[in-house]
């Protein structure tokens, strides 16, 4: 029995503890927001946050984040200023990595609420996208970091 | 309104009584209503496509998969304008299998694929959405006694005379009961919603995780398998032991499989470490050991052969016999895995008397007739339901179906539903790739240094070949999309002559966004380009000659040269090329400036794009479709390559087989072309061009030219040593 806390609610799940939490939370906890797209730590598909550090949930084993709180993209909520950002851009096309890119970005934010290119860089460059949405992705940090989500964002 | 689909309206518009008293338009329709009945709703289902509720809300039936190009939006869109509802009402819902959802013009399947969805469905989805306003106009003017020439519609209302409306959602019952016009009228006048970036509607449930993808299928009770796959093409098993597997806590079954042994889990995990555990012993024929370095060396052979004629023109070969100069070089692509993010996978819940698939394909009809043959179903007994697609690229649309039916053979086994989840490792070695091609091109020129005779052999494997489409598609020996690009080029040769050799192998080869096009223009573009320089022409002014007699062709070429300051000076070490390509219906041109460092390496800075694609939906949707296509394309000039070793393959996962990233990204602007001209393909066109521009910009910074792809620092230092 693994106990930890997800979104702000405790959870108990029966599994051996070196099950990946990306699988705990997509089959045991109902929550498949977050993908599957390497289980190598190479794509980002599947980045939460645990403690408030983004984390490659595929090569995380539960065992790992006992006692600790986990927040996915299903906890963040949805007039988040990020999410805000990603529909005034319209960043998202076939949608699977966007999970993944939304909670690194709200890592990147909360870290530096300004972030500069190469902030967006350094902290991006973990999340791949095969549609190519990496310029809409940056339009829409610096969107949040200008304050500019807030205000109705600009058109694409 | 008739170019482009074929379709003429008489055919189009066959009516038909429904069960639930509605009338459709398009075919029988078994299904248009279904959903309408079974929710109890006085609605208003005028066709296949569409229902108004009494709610107000319409519903738009996309009888095309989502993949990322936004079509439950622009499909939507296309109804929508000539409906002339409220926007805000309008949802999507992807449509079940069903002959009334066959693509418009490929024939008896439904599908989604060659660039197509807009222009195969625009008259269609207009033509529903007038039909269905014409009805809700009658209802009205039915209620208020006045002809219909005295009403209109606007935003979801009908307007009469004396300030009288009523809405679409009060008006639907009644509507329901009037006849389907035989000839519905389309809108004049302006435009409300064609030509607008309006918000995708997929949008929301895309960035809060809820969107469902086939992986995301679950269902209480399914089991969750993963396939232990030989190591090499048409591998085989010989034997295996199962018993480590089923020693592992939450392994329920092990069983073989056409494509391997499934190991059946109650997760993924637990099906992961049985796999692990699992001892097999592979049957490795002789012809699977195939080794790429080998292969090319055999493509390199066939190219100083003659092939199949594609294309004759003058006289090629006796001009460039008799030339004072000939310029000849030869080029290379790799094979190349699709890699969507979402690996392929799909569920299956097979009873005595149905099967229901839930996955993400682009091939719904090929995918549904493959299940029922496995199944030992009719077509009918079976459902497959479209999910999101996390990337298609062409890889969804299997000729062979190979994850349905390896699913559909688990799920037979085991009586219970079952998801199969390839791992990405799984997924990038399975084959259907983007075939490996090699080309060989002699030409000379007159004595303006314009192109006289171009001499073009095509060496790779056919993607039709051996398919069920093959009689359809394949034409005295050639499979058009091995020559597309390059067969039709628009650039006036005179003594133009392209061949084609088609070897076969174990590889299995699929359509990879913009199919042959993704090497025919590289091929094109580059050599071209040497050509200009030979002649000491620019080669953007080189093109320009060549294209007098193409407009659009020559418009974006012009626009994109124009936005990236084509003459404009650039430091010491950057360069810019130029790359203009037709393809799907649409012409793309884009300027790439690099730079290159000290070390070597070569960055893209800027890409800039201009697309003529005709009229069009979402303009939005259509720049975001070109970033796309150029990052896709990218990752293809810079990373891509699926080379084989003995049989292996040797990339497994992203390590090995590298995209674009985000700091890898450069910047791209993309401009869209006002025309008037019958809509062309997005999805696609946009990624021919890339590879060339960054190829030739490369040249133009450093005097490198790499006739190879992916474009890496060790060629490019290769290159520099022999320039
Ligand atoms: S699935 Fe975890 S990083 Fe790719
Ligand atoms: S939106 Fe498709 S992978 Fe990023």
């Amino acid at each position: 029995m693994v106990v930890f806390h997800v979104n702000g609610k405790e959870r108990r799940v029966d599994v051996t503890p070196d099950t990946p939490l990306l699988w705990v939370l997509r089959e045991k906890l109902g929550l498949a927001g977050s993908k599957f797209g390497c289980g190598e730590g190479l794509c980002g598909a599947c980045t939460v946050h645990v403690d408030g550090q983004p984390l490659r949930s595929c090569v995380t084993p539960v065992g790992d984040v006992r006692g600790k709180k986990v927040m996915t993209i299903e906890g963040i909520p949805e007039n988040h200023p990020v999410k805000k950002a990603w529909l005034a851009q319209e960043v998202s096309q076939c949608g699977y990595c966007q999970p993944g890119q939304i909670m690194s970005a709200v890592a990147l934010l909360k870290k530096k609420p300004k972030p500069t290119d190469a902030d967006i860089d350094s902290a991006m460059s973990g999340n791949l996208c095969r549609c190519g949405t990496y310029g809409r992705i940056r339009r829409a940090i610096h969107a949040v970091g200008a304050g500019a989500s807030t205000k109705g964002g600009k058109k694409p | 309104m008739s170019e482009g689909t074929g379709i003429s309206r008489r055919q189009f518009i066959k009516t038909s009584a429904l069960a639930g008293g509605g009338l459709l338009l398009a075919c029988h329709i078994p299904f248009g209503n279904r959903d309408a009945a079974a929710a109890g709703e006085a609605s208003f289902a005028p066709n296949a496509f569409l229902r108004i509720g009494t709610d107000e809300s319409v519903t738009v039936i996309v009888n095309k998969s989502e993949m990322g190009q936004g079509v439950y939006t622009s499909l939507p869109m296309l109804l929508a304008e000539e409906l002339c509802c409220d926007w805000q009402k309008v949802r999507f819902q992807p449509s079940p299998v069903a002959p009334e959802y066959n693509h418009a013009q490929f024939g008896p399947i439904m599908v989604t694929g060659g660039s197509t969805s807009v222009r195969s469905e625009w008259e269609r989805l207009s033509l529903a959405g007038a039909a269905a306003r014409e009805m809700l106009i009658a209802a009205a003017a039915g209620r208020w006694k006045v002809g219909p020439s005295a009403c209109r519609a606007e935003n979801g209302v009908v307007l009469g005379p004396g300030g009288k409306q009523l809405s679409f959602g009060k008006l639907a019952a009644s509507a329901a009961k009037l006849a389907v016009p035989r000839e519905p009228r389309l809108k004049t006048g302006a435009r409300k919603l064609l030509g607008k970036p309006l918000h995708r509607l997929d949008s929301p449930a895309k960035i809060n995780g809820s969107a469902i993808f086939g992986i995301d299928v679950a269902v209480p009770g399914m089991l969750t398998a993963v396939i232990a796959r030989p190591p090499v093409f048409g591998g085989r098993v010989k034997s295996f032991d199962a018993s480590g597997a089923l020693a592992v806590p939450g392994v329920k079954r092990v069983l073989a499989v056409d494509a391997g042994v499934a190991v059946v889990g109650d997760g993924f995990w637990p099906a992961m470490n049985g796999r692990e555990k699992l001892q097999i012993i592979w049957e490795e024929p002789e012809e699977s050991k195939i080794s790429t370095s080998a292969m090319r060396e055999e493509y390199a052979r066939l190219s100083a052969t003659p092939g199949l004629p594609a294309r004759k023109d003058g006289d090629a070969p006796a001009v460039l016999s008799a030339a004072k100069k000939r310029f000849e070089a030869e080029y290379e692509v790799p094979y190349l895995a699709h890699a969507p993010m979402e690996p392929l996978n799909c569920f299956v819940d097979l009873k005595a008397d149905s099967c229901l698939i839930r996955t993400g394909s682009q091939f719904q009809t090929v995918d549904r007739n493959a299940a029922a043959r496995v199944a030992g179903l009719k077509p009918e007994q079976v459902t497959l339901e479209t999910t999101f697609l996390g990337g298609g690229f062409g890889r969804r649309a299997c000729t062979g179906s190979d994850f349905v039916i390896e699913a559909v053979q688990v799920a037979k086994a085991i009586k219970l539903p079952v998801k199969v989840i390839r791992t990405r490792e799984d997924d990038m070695r399975a084959g259907y790739y983007r075939p490996m091609w090699y080309d060989r091109i002699t030409a000379c020129l007159d004595d303006k240094g314009l192109p006289l005779a171009w001499h073009h052999r095509i060496v790779g494997q056919s993607i039709i070949a051996g398919t069920p489409f093959e009689s359809a598609m394949v034409k005295d020996g050639i499979d058009d999309t091995s020559v597309e690009g390059a067969a039709n080029t628009p650039y006036a040769i005179p003594n133009l002559q392209v061949e084609l050799h088609s070897p076969k192998n174990a590889v299995p080869v699929l359509w990879w966004r913009s199919v042959g096009h993704s090497h025919t223009a590289f091929v094109m573009e580059c050599f071209l380009d040497e050509l200009a320089h030979a002649a000491g022409i620019d080669p953007f002014q080189y093109r320009r000659r060549l294209l007098a007699k193409h407009p659009r062709t020559l418009k974006v070429l012009e626009t994109a040269a124009k936005k990236a300051g084509w003459s404009k000076p650039l430091p010491r070490g950057h360069g810019r090329g130029i790359a203009v390509h037709e393809s799907f219906g649409s012409f793309v041109a884009q300027v790439a400036e690099v730079s290159i460092d000290k070390k070597g390496q070569l960055k893209v800075l800027r890409v800039v794009c201009a697309i003529d694609c005709g009229r069009i939906v979402n303009p939005d949707t259509i720049k975001a479709q070109m970033e796309s296509g150029i990052t896709f394309g990218l990752s293809a000039a810079l990373f891509g390559a699926i080379t084989l070793k003995n049989g292996r393959v040797e990339q497994g996962n992203f390590h090995d087989y590298q995209l674009v990233r985000m700091q890898g990204m450069p910047k791209v602007e993309a401009y869209v072309i006002d025309s008037n001209e019958p809509p062309g393909g997005v999805g696609e066109p946009g990624v021919p061009p890339i590879a060339p521009a960054v190829a030739n910009a490369l040249f133009a910074a450093t005097g490198a030219r790499v006739r190879s792809l992916p474009i890496t620092a060790e060629k490019i230092s290769v290159a520099l040593g022999k320039g």
